[in-house]
């Protein structure tokens, strides 16, 4: 493990930043938190969480994926993918280097998404551990530990310093390199700021909600729930929760058309949206009630089916944070989950 | 040696019957306007909704005007008054964003006003010359 | 004055259920956290007492859902709850024949200004794990204790620069009605048009930029209740799901705030819910002052039936040009 001291950390993301883009959470006006390109002298958030999550690093809102351009009866096909530079994300999240994890059994299995894969394969993400979780954390339900969070290399931050440790080949190459600003230590000066983390986990108001009801097969069992009902009613059918989801994956493919041809793009979609899946049959969920029980299904029940067991939700907490109407997955999981989140 | 002067993309939205036949005296008038202003006809001014205006922006106007029949003329009695409202308070908004208020115009221009129709293209492609191209309420995919 | 709690409430509702003026409350229903509150239907007296709430987090403008509610076949009324703000999205609506007036039981609840949650955490940071609303806001953190905040710090900005204590619509009134005020709702948008273009343009770009087009700001909108917007319509030519470029920013907004523009009752729904906290009561209020300083004061919704200022107009309007130059003395 190496560590780097707190006063020293301008040298640090100075020496990252040398050999690739160096993205850091930095807190802008009215409590906002985002993701920036680090320049000397930017400072990092102490925040939890950023407004967006970091998948947008590697599966962006939108994105051109081709061009075409017409000469007479000549269609010119452009892949004008650029040649995407190495990047560090830091301070990563347990959740949201978890939603990465979804996303690659979404984005890396057959048929490869190389655009996506590209991505995957230039960042590099060091992750951060949560001193201090939110009231609308419960990454615990699905089995994260926010005290030691995954990524290439996993950060701790204490009073002092930077404890960095690297867990996969890129990230360990890449502590290599910051050898002149950090210095070795060992790994048991993290254990008490790890024992103080899953202290205040234990005190988090949505600690005890369990996913164990749902998962894997279960779709007979929650399809044709009467509370489905009751739960979307209130739902506006806006796209809040799906666009702030670390593990939202849904896209739709676009033609634009430019001056002179057409630029194929993808932008996000979400369930949430009357026109969502649109075909020439048109859209199949007609309902608010359908799109908004597609969106927990999903994240509940078929995901897991498809992948054995893991859920795509990683309990991150910014829907329940950021809809309008306050309804959220937790509260889905309480209304169906049964006796265990009682 | 040559200029590279800048020519302006200039849409202008007439109304059928009065606008239009302006800009028709014109030619047969043989009074000038500029090429750069391309017409498009509509049956009255209040045809034309805020997303046309924005939609030509989109598609690479630097310009855009909206030539209707004069207050009281409308063909349909009342087109250009609820016209003039929405177009009142599009270009207030607008400039609000901080869009250039001289790219965007109002004029109203009758079927016998040929010589009108040719000062109001010449003046407003002057303005919207000196302006400079659109770079504010441009959609750069549409110039790729 | 009689102050609104939710046992007067609770106790409102049972009433009017168990005497059959109404079959169902479309009322707050309460969550996990002390500010998550969903608009849910009621039918019981059981279910009330059970997860019924009122506090200062109960911003949600109900106005809207009546719109579907009256439209299924459910027999009886359904009891809605109005703050004096919600009262004028209410008759817009019924203005606009939107929803059927005789299915719906209004009762108006006065009304001092509901809390952001949002400047809380702006404030105490996270870790929120309770939040007591008295005379003082009282925010139980799990980090730093207690911490007592002054209500009038972190209202929400369009109950902090409210426009109308008058409830403009009701069948029975709980609490005292109050006044039309004097509020200071125009002053950012009049410090917008004082700017330059350039510095308007680059505080535009730089809020709107933020956009996810999530259609929040939409869908939460009272006014905005077409069966299906154009945004929404792959015919319509400008359908878009998220935001490719400035422009598409730029066109949504306009689009948005134009197509309610005289028919906004200013209610701040739409900057409420931006998960992105774009401060977009700016652009409507700009219809709304501008629609005031043109063609005479009018507020949306204050008298049912009254022509919204873009369907009417008079000989002497404004000329678009006069318009945009006003400023420029």
């Amino acid at each position: 493990m190496r560590k780097c001291l707190l006063s020293n950390s301008d040298a640090l993301f100075n020496e990252i930043s040398k050999n690739a883009k160096l993205y850091i959470p930095v807190d802008l006006e009215k409590g906002r938190v985002a993701y920036k390109e680090y320049t000397e002298g930017l400072k990092m958030s102490d925040a939890l969480k950023t407004d967006r999550s970091a998948k947008d690093f590697f599966f962006p809102q939108t994105e051109t994926l081709m061009a075409f351009k017409t000469q007479g009866k000549n269609i010119e096909v452009i892949d004008n993918r650029a040649e995407s530079e190495d990047f560090v994300v830091f301070g990563v999240r347990a959740c949201d280097v978890k939603s990465l994890e979804v996303l690659d059994k979404v984005f890396l299995a057959e048929p490869v998404d190389s655009y996506y894969q590209n991505r995957r394969e230039h960042g590099i993400i060091v992750s951060m551990a949560c001193s201090r979780p939110s009231e609308t954390c419960f990454c615990q339900t699905f089995g994260i530990d926010a005290s030691s969070p995954q990524g290439d290399i996993a950060c701790y931050k204490t009073n002092d310093a930077f404890y960095l440790e690297g867990l996969t080949e890129k990230g360990k190459a890449l502590l290599e390199k910051l050898d002149g600003v950090t210095e070795e230590c060992c790994s048991c000066e993290v254990e008490g700021e790890k024992a103080k983390i899953k202290e205040i986990l234990d005190k988090l108001p949505l600690k005890d909600l369990k996913a164990d009801a749902f998962g894997k097969d279960k779709t007979d069992e929650f399809f044709n729930r009467p509370e489905w009902k009751t739960l979307s009613e209130s739902c506006l059918g806006c796209g809040t929760c799906t666009f702030v989801c670390p593990t939202c994956q849904c896209y739709d493919i676009k033609d634009f058309k430019t001056k002179t041809g057409v630029e194929r793009f993808r932008c996000w979609d979400s369930c949430m949206y009357s026109d969502f899946t649109k075909m020439s049959a048109g859209q199949p969920r007609l309902s608010q009630l359908e799109r908004f029980r597609q969106r927990f299904m999903h994240k509940l029940v078929y995901f897991p089916t498809n992948n054995d067991g893991m859920f795509s939700c990683v309990g991150c907490g910014r829907c329940v944070a950021k809809c309008p109407i306050s309804m959220n997955i937790v509260k889905v999981m309480k209304t169906l989950g049964g006796k265990e989140n009682d | 040696m040559q200029v590279n002067e800048f020519k302006p993309k200039i849409v202008a939205f007439c109304c059928n019957w009065c606008s239009y036949a302006g800009a028709d005296l014109a030619g047969s008038n043989r009074l000038s306007y500029p090429a750069d202003v391309k017409i498009i006809r509509v049956p009255c001014s209040c045809r034309v909704n805020p997303m046309f205006i924005l939609r030509a922006f989109q598609r690479g106007a630097d310009g855009v005007i909206l030539c209707g029949c004069h207050p009281g003329d409308c063909h349909y009695t009342s087109g250009n008054y609820f016209a003039r409202r929405r177009m009142a308070l599009l270009f207030s908004m607008l400039d609000y964003l901080g869009i250039e208020k001289e790219r965007t115009r109002v004029e109203w221009v009758s079927a016998a006003e040929g010589a009108k129709f040719s000062t109001v293209m010449n003046d407003f492609v002057q303005t919207v010359t000196a302006l400079g191209e659109n770079k504010r309420l441009e959609d750069l995919r549409c110039k790729r | 004055m009689q102050k609104i709690t939710r046992d007067v409430l609770i106790e409102k509702a049972v009433s009017l259920l168990s005497d059959g003026t109404v079959s169902r409350v479309l009322g707050y229903k309460k969550g996990d956290l002390s500010y998550d509150i969903t608009p849910a239907l009621f039918t019981s007296k059981e279910q009330l007492e059970k997860e019924f709430v009122f506090n200062d987090f109960c911003a949600a403008n109900f106005a809207k859902y009546l719109v579907k509610e009256t439209k299924n076949q459910t027999e009886g009324k359904v009891l809605v709850f109005l703050k004096p703000c919600d009262t004028y999205s209410f008759n817009q609506l019924l203005t606009e024949h939107r929803f059927d007036r005789e299915k719906v039981y209004a009762v108006g609840i006065s009304c001092d200004g509901m809390i952001d949650i949002n400047k809380i955490k702006a404030i105490v940071g996270d870790g929120i794990i309770s939040v007591e609303t008295d005379e003082k806001i009282k925010v139980n953190t799990l980090y730093d204790g207690v911490k007592e905040l002054d209500k009038n710090d972190v209202l929400l900005e369009r109950c902090a620069n409210c426009k109308s204590k008058k409830h403009v619509a009701y069948d029975e009134l709980l609490g005292e009605d109050g006044e039309v005020l004097d509020s200071n709702r125009f002053d950012q948008v009049a410090e917008l048009e004082k700017m330059s273009a350039d510095e308007r343009f680059a505080f535009w770009q730089n809020e709107l930029s933020r956009c996810i087009r999530c259609n929040a700001c939409r869908d939460a909108c009272p006014a905005c209740t077409c069966e299906k917007c154009v945004f929404d319509n792959p015919n319509s030519g400008v359908e878009n799901k998220s935001p490719a470029n400035s422009f598409e920013e730029q066109m949504f907004h306009i689009i948005r705030a134009f197509h309610v523009a005289g028919r906004c009752t200013d209610c701040g729904e739409c900057s409420r819910v931006c998960p992105q906290h774009i401060p977009l009561h700016l652009l409507n209020r700009k219809f709304i002052k501008d629609i005031n300083e043109f063609y005479g004061d009018y507020q949306a919704g204050a008298i049912v039936g009254s022509r919204a200022p873009l369907v009417n107009y008079t000989k002497e309007d404004i000329e678009p040009i006069d318009a945009v130059n006003k400023g420029d003395k």
